[in-house]
């Protein structure tokens, strides 16, 4: 069997050193990183939440005595007894709570899962066993589970979102009619959990006025704020920490209702409170993707240039909260497009409020935009990877906005050569191989090039070590390793030889850890520390290694301190006190000075079984650029699941919903399919070197969004050239291909 | 999950005696203790019979062509024995394709036959309507839920739940025979009537009586080199069947001498396609023929708007599984 996996990629122009991990030996012996794990004083008391068995309604009556009889129980919170607590804004609101339903604060039941009670006894057993004894009775109402239900309603995100705009360019109406290729397609995606391994927990304890939160957290800072202002307590009195994140997607970043919950009942009970919110319940918690249409009108002319395009999407959101995270301004801003209109609808039911997942906006519709793209290439007869080079762009059509860079053809050529694409048949069941008919797809990755503000205290010290504290978040993508990274590189100092901390909320705040703006944000602030070290040293900016070395070591105090703050272009430094009260300002992507993107190209392979269709995926093959890449090791790595994401979400993700119920009916991961190794042979990552100096200090794009947009339209062409079939709804089943 | 009492009786006679109500018996506990945690099984006291006499129940014996197979035997070790794979490959198959490593280790064959469905609504307690779980309360699933994964085959108006596993499949198609001790002491049955189908009551799974432990497979002509087990899911491993099809083969010249042919994922018990044997044997193999009687193995079939491709894709199975064992060396 070929080896798949290169065990330490080569660091080509433009990249930083494949050191291992920062915290690999701990990872792989196990060692209590995470939040769930930190030592709490004195003998906690554990959480059960008992959720909704309805998705619409009112409670009507509970009764407790069954459960309050069960030995060890220490406490049951609902709705009748709740503590007062100040209301949660959601993201749309400035805040971050994931919806606009409070906690516990009454009967009315809006989505399966809904929390309507805590059970804290002094053993989990003990809280779990009363659980099946709460009697709670409900009056319950027929929801609307999903598109084409009854009860749905739709609205222009315009009504929900008054920043939001249409896009409007040129007559894209008159330009697809008159083009001499066009199609006119939907495609739907379903609703997606992201599942990572480590559950949704939160311990809670008290200390006097101040709260202490144990909590795996994408931004401990603005989970800090947010708990402070719900529970009515100075900012300065709460402290999260969440030292490592084992996965999160997305799914990790808001507040949800279990925060409030253990720490009402940790106050109450004057003990440590330990909640986790387990696998089934942690499909209706904290968010899932959400399920979109898609309608896309596209056209070319004779020779293959794009002239319009229109693309409409249906997000299917809460009744409660018209969460809903839009994307056509960035799909309309990737090719060569000579007229383009977009309209974004949200259609509410009774559902959970959806939240983002892992390239939130880019997954559903650079599907969309990138399998219509390879329909009309089909249509055209022109080759796919061609039709997306001969329509490349250097500016976002819509508003003249230049890229700072943008190396997709160079993705192309690369992924093609790796994968042999040239001389590809473009006949559908043109390839078999005994009863598997082979066939292979294309699609181009893309993600925005996102940063938020940062600081970062660096410390130096005279002998040669240093030590980086900023509140950033490390979810598995391997942040910490790059932040000694780019101090090391800065200050001539071996990375190894400098520890970070991050992960606390005490520490000074970094961004929120989503929309790939980690290494970016944190990077920039590094080397503005590392900048004011230069300064209290009085070192040149382009002064040696051995200098650098040299002014350390001959610092007349043992250590130097220093904080450095970096702000994004286009913010004002008001961003810096932003970031202090927790919040999130995010610029980058489709912006009104400057388009910053990191592309990609994805080749595919399938085989499918002519006669039971099932679908196989041999070998993928994806090339990517996205500027300064720190650490070719964790970018491989980044790359390598966002790949294998991809596959997934093709192939096997989906959340399945009982359209009289709403409710999701495969919350386990039993059923709830991602790949497993079996499914995934050969994988290859090319990291095509690529220089930008405008996007931050030093030009990193953030990848961990990037690999996993596309893939399923690849994969879904990949399908149709095998067997002639095209499939627009994902996943792609057995069914659908009998 | 609620307290219960952990036994370990020394031998299975007294285990026997031990058993009924609402005492369980406890082997790998891959589905007891999964059920007990959701509070769909509670169990007062666990018997657990994984040290019953010194392994005594955990064999593999063959003799001539007939094979012998204790109840305690894991999975994995039926799995990986190599008489097994070389002179009754679908039993092997069977095995390795289902769970996981993990699971393969830990569950027994005698409980692993026992497994309960993963309907959804069977399995969350939270659902007012299952009658499996609560008789008389209603089916879920047949009452808009959502069926991809049910049944087409032995369902009833009670209930559409799916037998999930793949090794009973081998064992019904091989004329298997359970080994059972009771309280009335040791009898046999054929495999064939170990499973019942749902009818009215879909909470008597088996034909099993109170106290009733199962301790041996036998099968009194297990040499069927040419066969295989086909398991068609979602994933390449770790998922259960859509359809699948436990296939034996004995070719006279061209002639097919004899057929074994069960299907899983489509029925709500282990299922034997009797009648699509009786249309094949004494002919030869054909794509046409194996059509045919995959037709007629389908005959009864009753679908949803979810799971009506389970006929379809159980078809292709079973004509896929036999086009292959054809080609095979006899």
């Amino acid at each position: 069997m070929a080896q798949n996996y290169d065990p330490a990629p080569e660091a080509k122009s433009n990249m930083g050193q494949p050191i291992p991990r920062y915290e690999a030996v701990q990872k792989v012996t196990g060692a209590k990183i995470y939040a769930d794990d930190l030592p709490v004083p004195g003998r906690a008391a554990y959480g059960w939440m008992v959720t909704s068995a309805i998705a619409k309604g009112r409670i009507t009556s509970i009764d407790y005595t069954a459960a309050k009889s069960v030995p060890g129980v220490q406490l049951i919170l609902t709705h009748e007894n709740r503590p007062s607590l100040a209301d949660i804004k959601t993201f749309a609101g400035g805040g971050l709570g994931i919806t606009d339903v409070q906690p516990l604060s009454g009967p009315e039941v809006h989505h399966d899962g809904q929390p309507v009670a805590l059970i804290v006894a002094d053993t989990f057993e003990a809280a779990r066993e009363a659980s099946f004894k709460l009697a709670i009775s409900y009056a319950e109402s027929s929801p609307t589970a999903t598109f084409g239900d009854e009860g749905t309603v739709e609205k222009n995100l315009s009504e929900v979102n008054p920043r939001y705009e249409p896009i409007r360019f040129n007559d894209a109406d008159a330009a697809i009619t008159n083009s001499a290729h066009s199609i006119d397609v939907e495609y739907y995606t379903p609703t997606q959990h992201h599942n990572a391994i480590e559950l949704f927990s939160t311990t809670a304890y008290w200390d006097g006025p101040r709260l202490v939160l144990h909590e795996p957290s994408q931004y401990v800072w603005g989970l800090r704020n947010a708990s402070a202002s719900m529970m009515e307590v100075d900012a300065e009195n709460v402290r999260v920490k969440s030292p490592f994140v084992g996965g999160a997607f997305g799914s990790k970043a808001a507040l949800t209702h279990r925060t409030a919950l253990a720490a009402m009942a940790a106050k109450q009970l004057g003990r440590p409170v330990k909640l986790v919110a387990m696998r089934d319940q942690g499909f209706t918690h904290s968010g899932h993707r959400q399920e979109t249409r898609q309608r896309v009108r596209l056209g070319c002319d004779a020779n293959g240039k794009l002239t319009g395009y229109d693309h409409r999407q249906w997000e299917f959101t809460a009744r409660t909260t018209p969460y809903s995270n839009g994307g056509l301004e960035k799909t309309v801003a990737m090719y060569d497009f000579k007229a383009a209109r977009t309209d974004n609808y949200v259609v509410q039911g009774d559902r959970n409020v959806p939240t983002f997942m892992r390239s939130p906006a880019e997954v559903p519709t650079v599907y969309a935009l990138e399998a219509a793209m390879n329909e009309l290439a089909a249509k055209a007869g022109i080759d796919p990877v061609e039709f997306r080079k001969m329509n490349d762009t250097r500016v976002n059509p819509v508003n003249g906005v230049p890229y700072t860079s943008r190396s997709l053809n160079e993705c192309l050529d690369a992924a093609a050569e790796r994968f042999g694409w040239t001389g590809r048949n473009p006949e559908a069941r043109s390839m078999r191989d005994g009863d598997w008919l082979i066939g292979w797809g294309c699609s181009i990755a893309m993600y925005p090039t996102q940063m938020m503000p940062s600081t970062a205290r660096l410390t130096v010290r005279r002998n040669g070590t240093a030590f980086i504290e900023v509140a950033a978040h490390d979810v598995g993508t391997g942040c910490y390793t790059i932040a000694a990274q780019a101090a090391g590189e800065r200050l001539g100092i071996d990375p190894r030889r400098i520890d970070v901390r991050m992960g606390d909320s005490r520490l000074p705040p970094g961004p929120i850890s989503g929309g790939s703006i980690s290494t970016a944000s944190v990077t920039s602030a590094i080397a503005k520390a590392c900048d004011l070290v230069d300064e209290r040293l009085g070192v040149a900016k382009d002064a040696s290694a051995e200098e650098r070395s040299a002014a350390l070591s001959g610092m007349a105090m043992p250590e130097l301190e220093v904080v450095g703050s970096w702000v994004p272009a286009g913010m004002d430094e008001s961003a810096i006190e932003s970031l202090y009260k927790g919040g999130v300002r995010i610029s980058g992507g489709a912006g009104e000075e400057r388009t910053m993107f990191a592309f990609g190209a994805e080749m595919v392979e399938v085989r499918v079984n002519e006669r039971t269709r099932e679908v196989r995926v041999p070998r993928i093959v994806g090339a990517f650029a996205a500027g300064r890449i720190m650490n070719p090791r964790t970018a491989h790595s980044q790359y390598l699941g966002g790949l294998i994401w991809g596959i997934g979400s093709a192939l096997h993700e989906a959340t399945e919903i009982d359209h009289k119920r709403a409710r999701y009916v495969n919350d386990n991961i039993a059923e709830y399919l991602i790949p497993v190794n079996a499914d995934i042979e050969q994988v290859d990552i090319i990291m095509v070197p690529e220089v930008d100096e405008e996007v931050n200090i030093l030009g990193v794009k953030g990848i961990g969004e990037l690999a996993n947009v596309g893939t399923p339209a690849a994969i879904t062409d990949a399908i149709w050239h095998a067997t002639g079939i095209r499939i627009r709804d994902l996943p792609v089943r057995i069914e659908k291909l009998l | 999950m609620r307290p219960f009492r952990y036994e370990r009786p020394a031998t299975a006679a007294r285990a026997v005696a031990a058993a009924g109500g609402e005492a369980h018996f406890l082997a790998g506990g891959t589905t007891m203790v999964d059920l007990m945690k959701l509070d769909v099984m509670r169990p007062e006291r666990l018997l657990d019979i994984t040290q019953l006499e010194d392994g005594r129940y955990d064999f593999i014996d063959w003799d001539g062509k007939s094979l012998r197979i204790g109840a305690l035997t894991a999975m994995a070790t039926l799995a990986d024995d190599d008489e097994v794979r070389r002179r009754v490959p679908m039993l092997s198959d069977a095995l390795w394709l289902a769970a996981s490593p993990q699971i393969r280790k830990a569950a027994r064959i005698g409980g692993n036959v026992l497994q309960r469905t993963r309907c959804a609504y069977f399995r969350d307690t939270s659902y007012a309507q299952c009658n499996k779980r609560e008789p008389g309360s209603g089916c879920a699933a047949l009452d808009g839920g959502v069926t991809r994964g049910h049944a087409v085959l032995g369902t009833s108006s009670a209930c559409i739940a799916t037998y999930p596993g793949d090794f009973a499949q081998s064992l019904i198609a091989l004329d298997a025979v359970v080994e059972i001790l009771g309280k009335d002491g040791p009898r046999a049955v054929r495999f064939a009537e170990l499973h019942r189908q749902p009818h009215s009551r879909p909470d008597i799974e088996t034909t099993l009586e109170e106290g009733d432990l199962i301790v041996a497979f036998s099968i009194p002509d297990a040499d069927f080199p040419r066969s295989r087990y086909l398991k068609v899911r979602d994933r390449e491993s770790y998922a259960y069947a859509l359809a699948s099809t436990a296939g034996a083969l004995r070719m006279d010249g061209d002639v097919v001498a004899d057929i074994r042919i069960a299907l899983g994922g489509v029925a709500t018990v282990p299922w034997r396609a009797r009648e699509a044997e009786e249309m094949l044997k004494g002919s030869s193999i054909s794509e046409d023929g194996l059509e045919r009687a995959a037709e007629a193995a389908f005959a009864g079939a009753s679908t949803t708007e979810d799971n009506a491709y389970k006929v379809d894709l159980g078809k292709r199975t079973m004509v896929r599984t036999f086009l292959e064992l054809a080609r095979m060396e006899g």
